[in-house]
């Protein structure tokens, strides 16, 4: 390693090489290199930023010790802020800010800044290191025997291969198979036909068709779905439905206008693209869109998509009015798995 | 007789014939009062209609047609009640100033004795929604169940702080600050534009004033410990802050470092 100074910038064809390498321009001294006035001037800056630092430190450990952290503060523009979190912040940013910035000033005033090359060694070992190497590996290698004694040799490939098994064994611990889950909501629980009552997620009441009137928007779940059952969040996850009306004219399918009942219709609040929920109906136009990603069905036309990455319509929900009470009922689950697809959906 | 006709041109004549006129008046009307009273409590309500009535032909006709049955421009106002005129005229989203996607606040045209005079007209027309009562959106609801329905029903247009949002061509949900506890109320009842409605059925009043205690709690009087909220968006708008604004100051101060010269001889 050889540390030297620039060299002079050589031209192998004399002043004729019009592409001659013009090296760096000469060194130039800096204000504080000349006159030791301003020198000592920078620093003194840069230990006043270093004094800043510390009073700042202090400043947060002390008001981390005396502030209330629930203490709320009206400061214009910013509106009303924790004071415990606006002192901490404040603090620690000039603590940390005038480090920095003393460090920057004293490398760009004080620190030497004259150019310096320093030149790379070869990585290459000599020739005889590299001879002498190789011997010790065969001679090692010859003395375990390894390429001599075949049967160890293999075995212990195959038990190095092996190992790491285990670990993918263990991978199955990350859960269990979703079996046939997600093929099924909780509205399936009566049986292919059988019948689940409409539940208000507002009132968990029952609902009657001429609750719903045209424009609204309901938001449902099935009868015995309750927050506290322990599976709730799973369940409602697949079975989350939402309900309006429409004019029976206005539906353009005709299995939407069978799966409806009266003009009201029932479809799945889990978005088939990635399974958000989605709830952003705009009652004008009887579009459904997801907050997610902008995935937007049509409710007048069998929940199919208008816009956006998902590849699959709504899921619809078949139901149809209990003639003894005049609650609305589901008929049976949805005819396929609701939400994201999944690889085994077909 | 003689006599009466004699003194009829004494001073006092005329001061007696009126009093005789007087009693005589107020004699028949006692007579036919209760007959009246029914139709003097009508009178202030049709005469209410009638003023609405003029102020709708001048003002709101031109697109929702002359008996409010819509036209190509505008909806038809038949049923829609007294709460969505209220909603509408009162927030200054009707009139509308031009045709778009969608009506936005603006200040109001009409002073609100006008507008529950067109609000009159318009419930003449068709039964629907009247304007709530003061105490069914006074801010004493539960506010942890109002934030449970908001979060079910209203959040995903209007943003779980209420600070709105966006919906595809030019259309948004509107932010909740600031916005009347009444005119909240009367949009859940009356679903204004695009946004869907909540009646009573669906939607109990007392989980109304709920919502309405719940949304007026978080945009007004909720603070923001952490300082500027940034829409209250959560980690997108805090990350597009710090990848733009806050590494763009980064990058400027580091040019600036750069571009100052230490060097005693500048050029």
């Amino acid at each position: 390693m050889s540390e030297e100074k620039l060299p002079e910038p050589h031209s192998p064809a004399g002043a004729l090489d019009p592409f001659a390498d013009p090296g760096l321009p000469a060194h130039e001294p800096r204000v504080t290199d000349i006159d030791e006035k301003a020198a000592r001037r920078a620093e003194r800056q840069v230990s006043l930023l270093f004094v800043i630092s510390m009073l700042a430190t202090i400043g947060f450990i002390a008001s981390y010790v005396s502030i209330d952290k629930y203490k709320i503060i009206d400061i214009f523009f910013f509106g009303k802020i924790g004071a415990l979190n606006l002192a901490l912040g404040c603090t620690l940013g000039v603590a940390l800010f005038c480090i920095g910035a003393g460090a920057i000033h004293w490398a760009r005033t004080l620190m030497t800044d004259e150019e310096i090359v320093q030149e790379r060694h070869e990585f290459k070992s000599d020739p005889a290191d590299r001879e002498g190497a190789i011997r010790e590996f065969q001679r090692g290698a010859a003395e375990s025997g390894f390429g001599r004694r075949s049967m160890i040799r293999r075995t212990m490939i195959g038990a190095m291969a092996l190992v790491p098994l285990s670990g993918v064994v263990l991978l199955r611990d990350l859960g269990p198979l979703p079996s046939v889950a997600l093929r099924h909501t909780w509205w399936g629980k009566n049986g292919k036909n059988g019948r689940t009552l409409i539940i208000n997620e507002n009132t968990n009441k029952p609902l009657r068709p001429e609750h719903i009137v045209k424009g609204s928007l309901v938001m449902a779940k099935p009868e015995g779905l309750n927050v506290d059952n322990h599976d709730y969040l799973e369940e409602i996850g697949k079975a989350a439905i939402l309900l309006i009306r429409l004019e029976p004219d206005e539906i353009k399918s005709k299995k939407q206008l069978e799966w409806s009942y009266n003009g009201v219709v029932a479809y799945s609040k889990i978005c088939t693209h990635v399974g958000c929920p989605i709830g952003l109906y705009e009652q004008q136009t009887h579009h459904l869109l997801c907050p997610c990603h902008q995935s937007t069905f049509d409710l007048a036309d069998d929940g199919a998509v208008v816009f956006g990455p998902a590849a699959r319509s709504l899921p619809q929900l078949k139901i149809t009015v209990n003639e003894k009470t005049g609650f609305l009922e589901a008929i049976g689950d949805f005819a396929e798995p609701v939400g994201p697809s999944f690889w085994e959906r077909g | 007789m003689k006599k009466l006709s004699a003194r009829r041109r004494h001073p006092l004549a005329a001061i007696v014939v009126l009093l005789f006129a007087l009693a005589a008046t107020g004699g028949l009307y006692a007579a036919f009062a209760p007959a009246k009273s029914a139709q003097a409590e009508d009178a202030p309500s049709s005469l209410a209609v009638e003023e609405g009535k003029k102020l709708f032909l001048s003002g709101c006709s031109s697109c929702h047609g002359q008996a409010g049955q819509g036209t190509s421009d505008g909806p038809s106002l038949i049923g829609v009640g007294a709460a969505a005129v209220d909603f509408q005229v009162m927030t200054g989203r009707m009139p509308m100033q031009q045709q778009g996607p969608q009506a936005p606040r603006k200040p109001t045209a009409y002073t609100q004795a006008q507008a529950d005079q067109i609000a009159a007209f318009v419930a003449s027309l068709g039964a629907g929604p009247s304007v709530p009562n003061r105490d069914e959106y006074a801010l004493n609801g539960n506010i942890q169940e109002g934030g449970e329905l908001f979060r079910t029903n209203c959040s995903q247009c209007h943003n779980f702080s209420g600070e709105g949002g966006a919906l595809p061509e030019g259309k948004f949900a509107p932010p909740l600050k600031d916005v009347d506890p009444k005119h909240i109320y009367e949009a859940m009842l009356t679903g204004p534009q695009n946004m869907p409605s909540f009646p009573d059925a669906i939607m109990p009043p007392e989980q109304k004033k709920n919502i309405v205690t719940y949304i007026t709690g978080v945009t007004k009087d909720e603070p923001n410990p952490g300082g500027l909220g940034l829409g209250r968006l959560g980690p997108v708008s805090e990350g597009l802050f710090v990848w733009t604004i806050g590494l763009g100051l980064v990058i400027a101060v580091t040019i600036w470092i750069a571009a100052r010269t230490p060097k005693a001889r500048t050029k």
